[in-house]
């Protein structure tokens, strides 16, 4: 458990006395804030819309018209951002060789990997728990429902969580961080949008689809529904990236 | 201390090391001898359990590589061929991490990271990113990464590689300080590494073991000739003819006013010439064995005009 912890704290430094963390970070908040501004600005002029109307007025939802969209398109942002986390990982460790401190100490393999994995989802924590400034407008402004609000967010760490998984199995395939972060990107990108497969596909394979599909197990969550069946999806999604990675690098240790 | 026996790495087709056995008595400085590319690096790789090796058996301190990893890397400390520097960290934060890694307990770890930056001489570097260090101190964080956790074993990778020729000097005073309890092994192509740091040496070509043992050892096992080069005052031509008669010479020749005698090994004609010397008052200046040395032999080796 320490030597998890170690290699985490060593890894969140690295994060944030290079660039990447601050930059990563500051990027995301800035087109969050872009996002959450259009959203208030649309749901502002819907309102006013709707006022005129007393049944409509009833249906103006801050949670269904500010923050289901915009859960969604954070999640497109973290899509593009994560492989930008993750492509050091091991990619570096590797091109610098310092990999050769790492497996000739006495620490094993699954604590290197944890280790990292944990630093990352620091950062990925970092990013998400800063957007919660925006909320506060929205609370002392309206009255958003502070659940539905949370489970969003936590939809959007699991997600992350299991984009983590993916990046870091990449970066332990090749020593070149531009390539980890395309591959981590095109196969995050085909998860997401295997359910437009699935439109027209019928009968298994169409629930196959889409319930490998990153989208349509988001869709619940952002929606204020918490289901054991999309947590069960993300966490085994990052648990079978971390498997593969540990795979990965005991058999190129072995050959 | 470290025995390492029949060991054998491929990769694919690739025999990087073969049937390689050799021994390292504790307290002894060794160096593993030979041109690029003779397996030296995989050899340590194999010994500091960071590749497996595909046949044989190495042994550390008693523990099996194979079988007892992780005691085998408690012990053992190591310089990569490749430093393994993290530059965005702080030469004291990248201790740190590497003290913690190595299982060094957090109540001694501050002592262990002052101890190892005094002995590798990084005082000034301390609180600088590593990045920003010259090559030279680099080199010390490696060694000080290695000795961080006070291991009873060193094993460095080429340590001197890239230095000025100070810097070299510097690197080979403090490893030999390091002797002592330690049993060091380093690597090198360069021999007068060897001959000026080490006690003994296994030489190795593409993968083959070519010589080992303590370098008075290597010496005399290579010598399959033994014989000596006199400087007489006052010798003609004939003086070769009668050295020649002196039961066991095999061979005389003359060259630059000196005369190289030699005879097969085991026998020690040196008294004998030395009295005919003195009888036939050839006023004997100067006496010198001319035994193959072991410049003699590695040059061999690297040219690969040596069978083992």
């Amino acid at each position: 458990m320490k030597n998890i912890w170690y290699v985490a704290k060593k890894e969140i430094k690295t994060y944030f006395t290079s660039p990447i963390a601050y930059v990563v970070i500051a990027v995301f908040l800035v087109l969050v804030g872009f996002f959450f501004y259009s959203a208030i600005w649309w749901f502002n002029s819907q309102s006013i819309q709707m006022a005129q109307n007393p049944y409509y007025y009833q249906q103006a939802n801050i949670n269904q018209m500010v923050y289901a969209p915009l859960f969604h398109n954070m999640s497109i942002i973290l899509l593009l951002m994560i492989p930008l986390l993750t492509m050091r990982l091991f990619s570096e460790e590797k091109k610098i060789g310092t990999d050769e401190l790492l497996y000739t100490s006495p620490i094993n393999v699954g604590q290197i990997i944890l280790g990292k994995y944990l630093a990352a989802l620091v950062v990925l924590a970092a990013m998400l728990i800063l957007t919660g400034v925006l909320s506060v407008f929205t609370f002392a402004y309206g009255n958003p429902e502070l659940p539905q609000i949370l489970n969003g967010y936590l939809g959007l760490f699991l997600m992350g969580a299991a984009f983590i998984g993916v990046g870091i199995f990449f970066s332990s395939l090749t020593e070149n961080q531009i390539v980890s972060a395309i591959l981590t990107f095109g196969a995050l990108l085909l998860f997401w949008i295997l359910n437009w497969a699935s439109h027209s596909a019928s009968g298994m394979w169409k629930s196959v689809l889409d319930y490998l599909s990153f989208f349509q197990h988001f869709d619940d969550l952002t929606r204020g529904i918490l289901d054991t069946s999309d947590l069960v999806y993300y966490l085994s999604f990052a648990f079978f990236g971390l498997f593969l990675t540990h795979s990965v690098l005991q058999s190129r240790r072995w050959r | 201390m470290i025995e390492v026996e029949h060991l054998t790495k491929k990769y694919g087709d690739l025999v990087a090391v073969r049937d390689l056995s050799f021994k390292v008595e504790k307290g002894m400085i060794w160096g593993l001898l030979g041109p690029n590319a003779a397996g030296k690096t995989t050899t340590m790789r194999i010994l500091t359990g960071y590749l497996p090796a595909t046949e044989g058996k190495a042994t550390v301190c008693g523990f099996d590589v194979f079988e007892q990893p992780n005691e085998v890397k408690r012990i053992i400390g190591y310089l990569p061929e490749t430093l393994p520097l993290y530059p965005e960290m702080t030469v004291s934060d990248y201790l740190d991490f590497v003290a913690a890694i190595k299982k060094v307990p957090a109540a001694t770890r501050k002592s262990a990271l002052d101890q190892a930056v005094e002995t590798s001489g990084l005082e000034k570097v301390r609180k600088r990113l590593i990045k920003n260090i010259s090559r030279g101190y680099k080199q010390r964080v490696g060694i000080a990464q290695a000795l961080i956790h006070n291991p009873d074993v060193l094993i460095l990778d080429e340590p001197t590689i890239g230095l000025d020729p100070a810097q070299i000097i510097e690197i080979r005073q403090l490893i030999k300080s390091l002797k002592g309890e330690r049993t060091i092994i380093l690597s090198t192509h360069i021999l007068a590494e060897v001959t000026q740091t080490c006690d003994g040496a296994v030489i190795i070509n593409e993968g083959k073991l070519m010589a080992s043992g303590s370098l008075e050892e290597i010496s005399a096992s290579i010598r399959k000739k033994e014989g000596v080069t006199i400087r007489l005052r006052r010798a003609g031509d004939e003086a070769a003819t009668v050295l020649r008669e002196i039961p066991g010479v095999e061979k005389v020749s003359r060259q630059d006013g000196e005369f190289a005698v030699e005879w097969s090994q085991g026998k020690d004609l040196r008294e004998a010439i030395a009295k005919l010397a003195v009888e036939k008052d050839w006023g004997l200046l100067e006496m010198r064995p001319v035994a193959m040395n072991i410049e003699d032999l590695y040059l061999r080796v690297v040219s690969g005009g040596i069978e083992p």
